[in-house]
């Protein structure tokens, strides 16, 4: 069974600093790893988290992204300072983005992000006050079919 | 298939990743949208892309992908490089276009 080590940490995020964002992801990937966490549950993580960065760094003037590990569970909170999101659920559309011109040119932007964090998160949560700033709340947990020790033993039970 | 064997077949140009020739390649992906790149490409692929901003060597460390090459002719910013060689990710560049490059992969066996 997967016990992470507790584990917090915020990661700042300038807006505007595409190159420097994926500091987190980066480093979350890394901890996961050195834990022998399944690959698939950090491949699911370092991708929601990378995505949640460059959110911040595309549209927002600053913010953090918090790092919580504990136990089986790896949360990952966004806060941002920035314009904020007038409607929710239109910017969860795949396809829909505001992104500027500069971001859909390096690739990003496509309306393609929340899509991705929603899929591989367990928990997915967006809210938003407009001329305020956005926050993202994330949880991951192993799935079944991730090869955590245990999980298989109580797979292999039904037969 | 290794990457130094779609390397020579390819006639690709190393510009990092020294040492990891032997890798082994597990398959492909071709996107100029990193989001996309980072939702379907898997450990071990090769990532062909016309990106060149030091963000495709984030995609590639984070995805543990066996190489991004890339296509078109583009050629990689320095920051990109430096980003690369300092993470051990292999970028290899070629003036094929993207689709030339997917089509010899596969015809390669890489799929």
């Amino acid at each position: 069974m997967l016990w992470l080590q507790s584990f917090s940490h915020a990661y700042p995020v300038l807006g505007g600093a595409y190159y420097l964002a994926g500091r987190a992801a980066s480093d979350v990937k890394r901890r996961l790893a050195a834990q022998s966490a399944p690959a698939e549950l950090a491949r699911r993580v370092a991708i929601a988290t990378y995505e949640v960065e460059m959110n911040i760094c595309i549209h927002a003037i600053s913010g953090e992204v918090l790092i919580v590990m504990e136990g089986e569970r790896v949360d990952v909170v966004a806060n941002d300072r920035g314009p904020g999101i007038p409607d929710v659920a239109q910017a969860l559309t795949p396809g829909f983005s505001t992104a500027p011109e500069k971001a859909r040119a390096m690739g990003f932007g496509a309306g393609l992000g929340f899509a991705n964090m929603e899929r591989c998160a367990d928990e997915f949560r967006v809210s938003s006050q407009v001329g305020i700033g956005t926050k993202v709340e994330m949880a991951f947990l192993p799935r079944p079919d991730e090869g955590v020790k245990g999980a298989s033993c109580a797979a292999s039970g039904h037969h | 298939m290794q990457l130094a064997d779609i390397t020579r077949e390819l006639d690709l140009t190393p510009c990092t990743g020294d040492g990891r020739a032997e890798r082994e390649v597990t398959g492909g992906c071709v996107s100029d949208l990193l989001s996309y790149a980072m939702a379907n490409a898997r450990a071990g692929n090769v990532w062909v892309t016309i990106q060149v901003h030091p963000n495709i060597v984030g995609v590639a460390e984070l995805l543990d992908l066996a190489a991004v090459i890339v296509a078109g002719g583009q050629t990689p910013e320095k920051a990109t490089l430096d980003k690369a060689r300092e993470q051990g990710v292999s970028i290899l560049t070629t003036p094929e276009t993207a689709f030339t490059v997917a089509g010899r992969l596969y015809a390669l066996g890489v799929r």
